[in-house]
C-alpha cells in the first residue's frame, strides 16, 4: 500500500519492551471502585442510582446527558456506597462527581440488552444505538463518544474507516497485546464498525514496530478471506497516532484546519474501541473494563492488565508489587501526551491506556534555558508551527499574537518540547495559553450575562416603581373622591339641618 | 577614525532624536471613548467606585477623574485592561487583588430578611421572606453589596475556586529565560 | 513525586551544551591544522581569546545578575571565543583576542539580553570591529611556518610574539590571498597570473597559504562541516545556498571577463568563506528558523560577500555580509514561515472540491 509522508515528527525511545512481552492479565476486584461521571469529552453523565442501591454488573449507573455524552455502567455487582466529589484522574487533582461502589464479590451480570445475532444484517442505526447505550468512547485516550462518530454517516459522505492501531506513544502496549491475543474479535469488531458506518473498506494502521500484531491480524483476514479489511504497516514515527496525520499517511489528504477527518471522507476509530463495540453488539456488554499497560522504570512488575473501570490506581500498582523506587512522575497515559496524576487514589477510567511510573533517568528534568532559536522545534512540529515563536509570545502574555501564528492548530503532541535542547516546557506554554483563552472567553460571557441580568433587574425595578406610583395615584384619587363624597354628604346634611 | 566615530554618533543622535520627536508629535491621541470603557466594566452599577453606576464611572475614567484601580469587582485584571485602553502607565503592584469572589450565605445566621435580595444587582440571591437565602454562583459578580446590607453579618465573600471545568495549566516558570 | 510538571515526560536528551560540544569537536580539525601551520603564537593567541571569552561571559553574567553556572556550562561562550580566535591573524598580539572576546560577549551578546537574544553574530561583530579599529594588526598575515620546522618560532619565541608584540617576524608577514589578488588586480595584473604564481589552488584548498588561524584549510573546515551535518547539528540549507550562490555569481563574472574576476574555485576556498558557511551562517541565534529562510539567508550572504570582495574597498567582505543579513533575519522569519497543517500558505483552511 502506498504511504504518504507527513511533516515533522520524532523518534522517541520506545521502551515498549518493558511490557510488550506480557500477556493480558485480569486483576482481582478491588474493595472499592470509584467511578467518575466525567470520563469522556462532553457533558458529564447524570446518576440514575442512589446511595445504598444494590446494582448488578452492567447496570446503568449514570446516563448520558445531551448529544455529546456517554452512559456509565456498573463494572461489577455491589452496593453504591457514596455519590459525591472525589479527586479526579486529572492533573489538577481537583475533585469531580464520582460514584463509589463496594463490590459484593459475586460479579453477577444484570439484565443486558439482547445480543445482535447478525450485526451485518441489521440497519447501521441499530448498531449506533447499541454503541450509545453501552457508553463506548474513544479508547485511545481522546474519549470522544463513539456513537457520535458513528452518526457522522448522516452528515458526511464517508469512504474509509481507518482503525488507529499505531500506538505511537512510547511504553504503551495495550493495543498491541489486544491485537495479538484477541485478533479474531478485533477483526470482527472492525467489520461490524465498517458495516455500521456504511463504508466499503477499513484500513488498520499499525506501526512497523509491532510485527506480531500485524501477523496475527493478517492471519485472521487471510484465513477468513475478508476483503473489506486492509492492514497497513505505517512508519514508526511519533505522532503517527494523531488522527489527521494517520489519515494523511494513508490517503495523502490533509484534513483542513478546524475540520474533521470525516470532511474528507474518513472516520478514525481506535482498535480497543472496535473491540468494545463488538462486545456491546455481539453480547450486549457495556464498556466496563479496559486494558491498561502498567510500565515504567519505577515499577517492580510491568504488564498489561484488564481492569474494571473505576479501579483505584493504587490497587493496580499494588497488584504489580508496588514501586522499586520512588517514581519521579506518575502518569496516566503515555509519556508524550499522558497527564500526571496527583494521587494514586484516583481511578482508571475509560480513556486510561497506561499507568506509568517513571524514574528520573527516564524523564530527564533539566534546567530550562533561554531559547537559542535552534529551530529543532520547527522541524519537529508535525503541524507546521513555529513553537519557539508561539512560546515567546505567550511568555510575554501576547496570547492573540500566538493565536495568529497558529496556537489553536497545535495538537499538543509534545514533539517540539521533546527535541528542545533548552528544555523549554513548550507544551505547557501552549496549554496555559489555550486554557487562559477559554477562561477569558468564559469571563466575557459572564460579563455579558451580568449586564443582561442587571438590565433585566433595572427594568423590573422600573416597572415596580411605576406600578407603585400608579397604585399610589389611584389610592390618592380614591381618597380624594371619598373625601369629596363625604364633604358633599356633610354639606347635604348641613343643608338639611339648616332647612 | 575619530571622524568616523563622530559621524556615527552624530547619525545615531540625529536618528534617535528624530524618533523621539516623531513619537512626541505624531503620538496617536488617546481616544478614551467612555462607551468603550464602559464595555469593560462589570456593568453591575454596584457603586463601590463612588460613582452612581458603571457608565458614570466610565465617564469619570475617560476624564481622568479616577485612576484605573477603581473597581474592586474587576480587580487587577480590569485595571490593567483599563490602563491599556487609556494608554496610561499604572503601577498595579500595590493593588490588592483578591481574585474573583462570590457571596456565600451562612445558613445559621440568615434570618430571611430579604434585604440582600432586593439589593443584588444581578438577582443572584434567591429566596423569600423569612426563608433562608441562597446564592447563584454563576450570576454573582462578587460586588459585595449584599455583604454590606446584611443585618446579621450572614454574608461573606469567598474566593472562587477552580473546578475541573475551569482549571487550566499554570504558566510555566520562565527558568533562566530573560 | 515532584510538583506538577507538564508534558511531555520524555526528552530527546539534547541540550545546549551538547550542541556546543559538537560544534567544538567540528572546529577541532581546522584548529589543529592552524596550530600546526602557524606554531606556538597561534596556540597562545587561541588560549588567550577563549579564556577572555569565558571571563567576559562571567563578567557580563555578574553584571546582569544572572546565575553563573548554567550559562558558563552551556559552552556558548567557549564557542564564541573559539570562533573569534579562528578568524584572527595567527600572530596577532594577545590584546586583539581579549578585546575581540569582550566586544563579542559583552556588547554583541549580553547587551542584547544574553544567550539567544542577540541579533548579530557576536564573533562577526568582534571581527568587524577589530578590522575597522585595528586594520594593521588585523591584516598582518604570514606565510605558514609549520610547527617544528626551521621557520617556526619556539615556545618562548612564541610567547614573545603573542605577548610582547615582537616584530622580528615581520619579515615573514604577507597579505592574505584575497588581499593579494585585490592589490595585484589594482596594479593591473590579470587574475590567472596572480593565482598561478605563489598561490596554487591546491595550496589554498589544503590551507598552506597566508590567512587567519583557522580558516585557511578548506579540507579541515569541510571535515568539521560534514560532522555537523552528520550529527544534525546544522542543516544543509545555509551552507549549500552560500556555496551555490557564490559559485554561480563567480562563474558568471568570470565568464564575462576572466582577466578581472577570479573564478568560483578561488572564491570558495579562499578567505573565510567556507568557514563562515559552516560555522557562522549556521549560528542558530542569528539565522532564520525555517529551511527556506536559511536558503535565502545563505544566498544573501554569498551575494553580498561577492559584491564586497569584488567592488568594495575590503578584500574580504564576509563579516559585513553576515551582519547585514543578520539584520534581515527578523524580516525573513516574519515572511517565510512553514505552512500550517490543514491550511494554505495564506493561512486559510484548505478547501477541497465538494466530494
Ligand atoms: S505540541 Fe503543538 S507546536 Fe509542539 S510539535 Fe506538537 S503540534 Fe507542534
Ligand atoms: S527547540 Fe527549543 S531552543 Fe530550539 S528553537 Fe525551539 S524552543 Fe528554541
Amino acid at each position: 500500500m502506498k504511504m504518504f509522508r507527513i511533516k515533522g515528527g520524532i523518534h522517541p525511545d520506545e521502551r515498549k519492551d518493558l511490557a510488550a512481552g506480557k500477556a493480558i492479565e485480569t486483576v482481582p476486584l478491588p474493595s472499592l471502585l470509584r467511578i467518575p461521571l466525567q470520563q469522556h469529552i462532553g457533558a458529564p453523565a447524570v446518576t440514575v442510582v442512589e446511595k445504598g442501591d444494590e446494582v448488578k454488573k452492567g447496570q446503568v449507573l449514570a446516563s448520558a446527558r445531551g448529544p455529546v455524552s456517554a452512559a456509565i455502567h456498573a463494572p461489577t455487582s455491589g452496593r453504591i456506597s457514596a455519590i459525591g466529589r472525589f479527586v479526579a484522574p486529572h492533573p489538577s487533582g481537583l475533585p469531580g462527581q464520582t460514584i463509589t461502589m463496594r463490590p459484593d464479590g459475586k460479579d453477577e451480570w444484570g439484565e443486558l440488552p439482547a445480543p445482535i445475532e447478525d450485526p451485518f444484517a441489521v440497519e447501521p442505526d441499530v448498531i449506533a444505538e447499541r454503541v450509545a447505550a453501552s457508553g463506548i468512547v474513544g479508547m485511545g485516550g481522546a474519549t470522544f463518544p463513539s456513537a457520535v462518530k458513528l452518526g457522522l454517516r448522516n452528515r458526511n459522505k464517508l469512504e474509509t474507516l481507518v482503525i488507529n492501531a499505531a500506538e505511537c506513544e512510547p511504553y504503551l502496549t495495550c493495543d498491541d497485546r489486544m491485537m495479538r491475543e484477541r485478533s479474531e474479535a478485533v477483526i470482527d469488531g472492525i467489520r461490524i464498525l465498517r458495516h455500521a458506518l456504511g463504508v466499503e473498506r477499513a484500513i488498520i494502521a499499525i506501526e512497523g514496530n509491532k510485527p506480531e500484531a500485524l501477523a496475527a491480524l493478517k492471519a485472521v483476514c487471510s484465513a477468513n478471506q475478508f476483503k473489506d479489511v486492509l492492514i497497513a504497516r505505517v512508519p514508526t514515527r511519533y505522532p503517527m497516532g494523531s488522527e489527521k496525520h494517520l489519515v494523511q499517511t494513508l490517503t495523502g489528504k490533509e484534513t483542513p484546519a478546524r475540520a474533521l477527518t470525516a470532511d474528507i471522507g474518513v472516520v478514525v476509530h481506535n482498535v480497543a474501541t472496535c473491540y468494545a463495540i463488538r462486545e456491546a453488539v455481539r453480547f450486549g456488554r457495556p464498556l466496563i473494563s479496559r486494558i491498561v499497560t502498567v510500565s515504567g522504570g519505577a515499577m517492580k512488575r510491568t504488564g498489561n492488565f484488564e481492569v474494571p473501570i473505576g479501579t483505584p490506581i493504587s490497587h493496580l500498582i499494588d497488584h504489580c508489587d508496588g514501586f522499586n523506587k520512588e517514581p519521579d512522575r506518575l502518569l496516566l497515559g503515555g509519556p508524550m501526551m499522558g497527564q500526571p496524576i496527583a494521587s494514586t487514589r484516583t481511578s482508571i477510567v475509560k480513556g486510561s491506556n497506561g499507568v506509568l511510573a517513571l524514574c528520573p533517568d527516564e524523564t530527564p528534568a533539566r534546567q530550562t534555558m533561554p531559547c537559542i532559536r535552534c529551530a529543532s522545534c520547527v522541524s519537529a512540529c508535525p503541524c507546521g508551527l513555529t513553537p519557539f515563536e508561539m512560546a515567546g509570545h505567550i511568555r510575554k502574555e501576547e496570547l492573540d499574537a500566538a493565536v495568529k501564528i497558529g496556537l489553536l492548530d497545535c495538537i499538543a503532541c509534545g514533539s517540539c518540547a521533546w527535541v528542545c535542547p533548552a528544555s523549554i516546557p513548550l507544551v505547557q506554554y501552549f496549554n496555559y495559553a489555550k486554557g487562559k483563552l477559554t477562561a477569558q472567553q468564559r469571563a466575557k460571557h459572564k460579563q455579558e450575562e451580568t449586564k443582561r441580568l442587571t438590565q433585566f433587574r433595572e427594568e423590573r425595578m422600573e416597572r415596580q416603581k411605576r406600578a407603585k406610583q400608579e397604585a399610589m395615584a389611584r389610592m390618592k384619587a380614591e381618597r380624594e373622591a371619598k373625601k369629596k363624597a363625604e364633604a358633599e354628604k356633610k354639606r347635604a346634611k348641613q343643608e338639611t339641618i339648616g332647612a | 577614525m575619530i571622524e568616523a566615530m563622530a559621524v556615527l554618533f552624530g547619525l545615531g543622535g540625529a536618528l534617535g532624536g528624530g524618533l523621539g520627536l516623531a513619537a512626541y508629535y505624531l503620538r496617536v491621541e488617546g481616544n478614551p471613548i467612555a462607551e468603550e470603557i464602559e464595555g469593560l466594566l462589570p456593568g453591575t452599577n454596584c457603586g463601590q467606585c463612588g460613582y452612581l453606576g458603571c457608565s458614570a464611572a466610565a465617564e469619570g475614567l475617560a476624564k481622568g477623574e479616577i485612576g484605573v484601580a477603581m473597581c474592586p469587582p474587576g480587580g487587577k485584571t480590569l485595571a490593567s485592561q483599563l490602563a491599556d485602553k487609556l494608554g496610561v502607565e499604572a503601577d498595579l503592584s500595590g493593588m490588592k487583588d483578591k481574585g474573583p469572589v462570590t457571596a456565600f450565605i451562612f445558613e445559621d445566621l440568615c434570618t430571611g430578611c430579604t434585604k440582600c435580595l432586593k439589593r443584588c444587582p444581578t438577582d443572584a440571591i434567591v429566596g423569600a421572606s423569612r426563608q433562608m437565602h441562597g446564592v447563584v454562583d454563576d450570576a454573582c459578580t462578587g460586588c459585595e453589596v449584599c455583604e454590606e446590607v446584611c443585618p446579621t453579618g450572614a454574608i461573606t465573600m469567598r474566593p472562587v475556586t477552580d473546578t475541573l471545568m475551569t482549571w487550566h495549566w499554570p504558566k510555566p516558570d520562565t527558568g533562566l529565560a530573560a | 513525586m515532584s510538583d506538577l510538571v507538564g508534558g511531555p515526560h520524555a526528552h530527546s536528551g539534547s541540550s545546549i551544551s551538547r550542541t556546543m560540544v559538537l560544534v567544538l569537536v567540528a572546529l577541532t580539525p581546522a584548529t589543529l591544522f592552524g596550530f600546526y601551520e602557524f606554531g606556538w603564537p597561534a596556540v597562545f593567541l587561541f588560549l588567550v581569546t577563549v579564556t577572555a571569552a569565558i571571563a567576559a561571559e562571567s563578567f557580563a553574567l555578574a553584571l546582569g545578575g544572572k546565575p553563573q553556572k548554567p550559562f558558563l556550562l552551556d559552552g556558548s561562550a567557549v564557542v564564541t571565543g573559539w570562533i573569534i580566535a579562528m578568524t584572527l591573524p595567527p600572530w596577532a598580539p594577545w590584546w586583539i583576542g581579549v578585546v575581540g572576546s569582550f566586544i563579542a560577549i559583552v556588547l554583541a551578546k549580553h547587551a542584547f539580553g544574553g544567550l539567544g537574544q542577540n541579533v548579530f553574530n557576536p564573533a562577526m561583530i568582534a571581527r568587524t570591529v577589530l578590522l575597522i579599529s585595528f586594520p594593521i594588526e588585523m591584516t598582518q598575515f604570514l606565510t605558514p611556518q609549520p610547527m617544528f620546522t626551521g621557520g617556526s618560532p619556539g615556545f618562548f619565541e612564541g610567547l614573545e610574539i603573542t605577548f610582547a608584540g615582537h616584530t622580528a617576524f615581520d619579515a615573514v608577514s604577507s597579505a592574505s590571498l584575497l588581499g593579494a589578488i585585490k592589490t595585484q588586480l589594482g596594479l593591473g595584473v590579470p587574475v590567472n597570473e596572480v593565482v598561478g604564481g605563489s598561490l596554487s589552488l591546491t595550496a589554498m584548498a589544503l590551507g598552506i597559504v597566508p590567512g587567519s588561524m583557522g580558516e585557511t584549510s578548506a579540507v579541515a573546515i569541510l571535515l568539521g562541516g560534514i560532522l555537523l551535518l552528520a550529527t544534525r547539528t546544522i542543516t544543509w540549507h545555509a551552507p549549500v545556498a552560500m556555496i551555490v550562490t557564490m559559485a554561480v555569481l563567480a562563474g558568471l563574472f568570470q565568464a564575462i571577463d576572466p582577466g578581472r574576476y577570479p573564478g568560483p574555485a578561488i572564491h570558495l576556498v579562499s578567505g573565510t568563506f567556507l568557514f563562515a558557511a559552516f560555522f557562522i551562517a549556521t549560528d542558530y541565534v542569528t539565522a532564520p528558523a525555517t529551511g527556506m529562510g536559511k536558503l535565502i539567508f545563505g544566498a544573501g550572504v554569498a551575494a553580498l560577500t561577492f559584491i564586497i570582495r569584488t567592488w568594495a574597498a575590503y578584500p574580504e567582505g564576509i563579516g559585513f555580509a553576515i551582519l547585514l543579513m543578520n539584520a534581515a533575519v527578523p524580516l525573513i522569519d516574519h515572511y517565510v514561515r512553514p505552512r500550517i497543517y490543514g491550511r494554505t500558505r495564506s493561512g486559510e483552511p484548505i478547501r477541497y472540491e465538494e466530494i
